[in-house]
């Protein structure tokens, strides 16, 4: 396929400013037999996310006497690309993403409450359309705060980079194919710090610095929507009577039980309404 | 498995560099001092090269095959990178199928490989169906930390003295050559870690278990051209731009050795 043309008068393929995340949904507790799950449709990514734990460590001989084991699984299926039948089984793509997936929630994750057990996510990318591990990572977030585990952070991700010489947010596929350069990020949004981060292309560093602004703007527009879904679960929990009534007051200590609890902490949903600055013409 | 040594191990490390000191005496700025580089060292590989990187030692050895192209990219040769983390080169290397750490390892150098056109692919064009394979593989021979540095040196030597095989009617004729491959910028990585507040170059093996997180930043004279985070601490937004201000430093200082 030739390259097609990325940006066009400011404008991106799909209609998009620079700085212009797609359309997010974000559900939790989609699962019936997982501890937690939920299911993120990001533009046209599809990604299912389940959380079994804490549980029982298997092999015996990974378990750490200190602190649960944070195991992440990302997969793509067969049949998520618009191209050919992907190939079945662990590829070495998936395995580095896994691989750094899994240190984001070793981070974030408790983990030191749960000696020798393990904790287990699946992510499994049903439909690809470019940014799939950090919509990934987005949707296994909130599965973990479905589960109940208790996290430091919500943490999220975006992607950012640059495509013909203009630098944007949330790549879709032809943007990742065409593009320049491609920078995944995931972020603890309560203490801005880095916890995911790969980039290739030819970048400099003022591009580098510009990006991650970026980045750090939309991360707060998609936490919001984390914590929009984790509300919107415990309500359908409240409602069914699998949970106790929400107390206003503090007087009830002992809510470690409750799934969203995990959410409820992450005070940032106040200041996620507001509109970014939307600077398209981005330095080239 | 958690090893009683390697705890006890973390906490001097950790202890030390929260004084401002390292194991081994280097400033938290400095390169190991005895990094060397040999190349053709392996003379039925089309290219090779071995590097010592302190107590580090990888070798890459580089074989040149003919085989179709991406069906995305049907004028372009093919970059394949693989590592293996051979059981000789530490205790906790065991045998099997690559895991994690070695197929990160090899992806990492590989994105920088790639994304600085190290190499021109579309010079290994042949013809319709057919370009040039280049095969890279590196081999861990003793690990004393910082892999993936000692692994891009190694990686971008031995692609400096790749030769390119004849192809006569459809074979190629190895052990004779056509010429050299052409290689256009001289691509290193840079890799730091993060220990309790402090952030040092080139981490050993022991300061690797003791570290919280890790950044390696592959660059060109003028650009960067790859990231990679590790474990699961984090970097604020000012750490990371000011380590890539050193990895240019300290990327200038590797470049001199090619």
């Amino acid at each position: 396929m030739e390259k097609p043309k990325l940006v066009i008068d400011g404008k991106r393929i799909d209609g998009r400013g620079m700085e212009d995340l797609r359309p997010i949904k974000i559900k939790a507790g989609v699962l019936d037999k997982a501890d937690g799950s939920a299911y993120v449709e990001w533009g046209n990514n599809k990604v299912m996310a389940a959380v079994y734990g804490p549980r029982e460590c298997i092999p015996k001989h990974d378990a750490n006497p200190y602190r649960a084991l944070v195991r992440c699984t990302y997969r793509m299926s067969p049949f998520c690309s618009i191209e050919e039948h992907g190939k079945r089984g662990p590829s070495r793509r998936g395995t580095e993403i896994s691989k750094i997936i899994s240190e984001v929630f070793e981070n974030v994750v408790l983990a030191e409450y749960f000696p020798k057990t393990a904790i287990d996510v699946f992510i499994e990318i049903l439909q690809a359309d470019g940014g799939t591990r950090v919509a990934g990572l987005t949707a296994a977030a909130v599965a973990l705060a479905d589960a109940g585990i208790p996290m430091k952070d919500l943490v999220c991700g975006v992607a950012g980079g640059k495509i013909d010489g203009q630098l944007a947010i949330d790549f879709g596929k032809y943007e990742d194919n065409f593009g320049e350069s491609d920078i995944p990020m995931a972020v603890s949004p309560r203490t801005g710090e880095i916890l995911l981060f790969q980039m290739d292309g030819l970048l400099t560093k003022e591009e580098i610095s510009r990006i991650i602004d970026m980045g750090f703007a939309a991360i707060k527009k998609v936490h919001a929507l984390q914590v929009e879904a984790l509300k919107e679960r415990y309500i359908e929990k409240e409602k069914s009577g699998a949970v106790p009534p929400a107390q206003e007051s503090a007087e009830e200590e002992d809510a470690e039980d409750v799934p969203a609890q995990a959410a409820n902490p992450a005070p940032a949903a106040n200041s996620t309404n507001e509109e970014v600055p939307n600077e398209t013409q981005a330095e080239v | 498995m958690v090893s009683i040594l390697d705890e006890v191990k973390k906490e001097y490390i950790r202890d030390l560099v929260a004084k401002g000191r390292r194991a081994d005496g280097r400033q938290f700025d400095e390169l190991r001092k005895a990094i060397s580089v040999e190349r053709s060292i392996i003379p039925n590989a089309e290219g090779s090269a071995r590097v010592h990187w302190g107590k580090t030692q990888v070798l890459v050895g580089i074989k040149m095959g003919v085989g179709a192209p991406f069906p995305d990219r049907p004028d372009e040769g093919v970059l394949s990178t693989n590592a293996e983390l051979l059981p000789l080169a530490s205790p906790v290397f065991e045998m099997g199928p690559p895991d994690a750490n070695s197929i990160e390892l090899a992806r990492v150098v590989d994105r920088g490989i790639r994304s600085s056109n190290v190499i021109d692919l579309k010079s290994l064009f042949i013809e319709e169906n057919k370009v040039w394979n280049v095969f890279v593989d590196i081999y861990v021979l003793d690990h004393d930390g910082n892999l993936i540095d000692a692994s891009a040196l190694a990686a971008m030597a031995a692609l400096q003295c790749t030769r390119i095989p004849k192809y006569e009617n459809g074979n190629i004729v190895y052990g004779e050559y056509s010429g050299n491959l052409n290689v256009t910028t001289k691509c290193v990585a840079t890799t730091f870690a993060k220990i309790g507040s402090n952030i040092l170059v080139d981490p050993t093996s022991d300061e690797e278990l003791a570290m919280d997180a890790r950044l390696t930043i592959s660059t060109t004279p003028t650009h960067v051209c790859a990231m990679q985070k590790g474990a699961p601490g984090g970097f604020t937004k000012d750490e990371l731009l000011n380590l890539i201000d050193k990895a240019f430093e300290k990327g200038n200082e590797l470049r001199a050795l090619l």
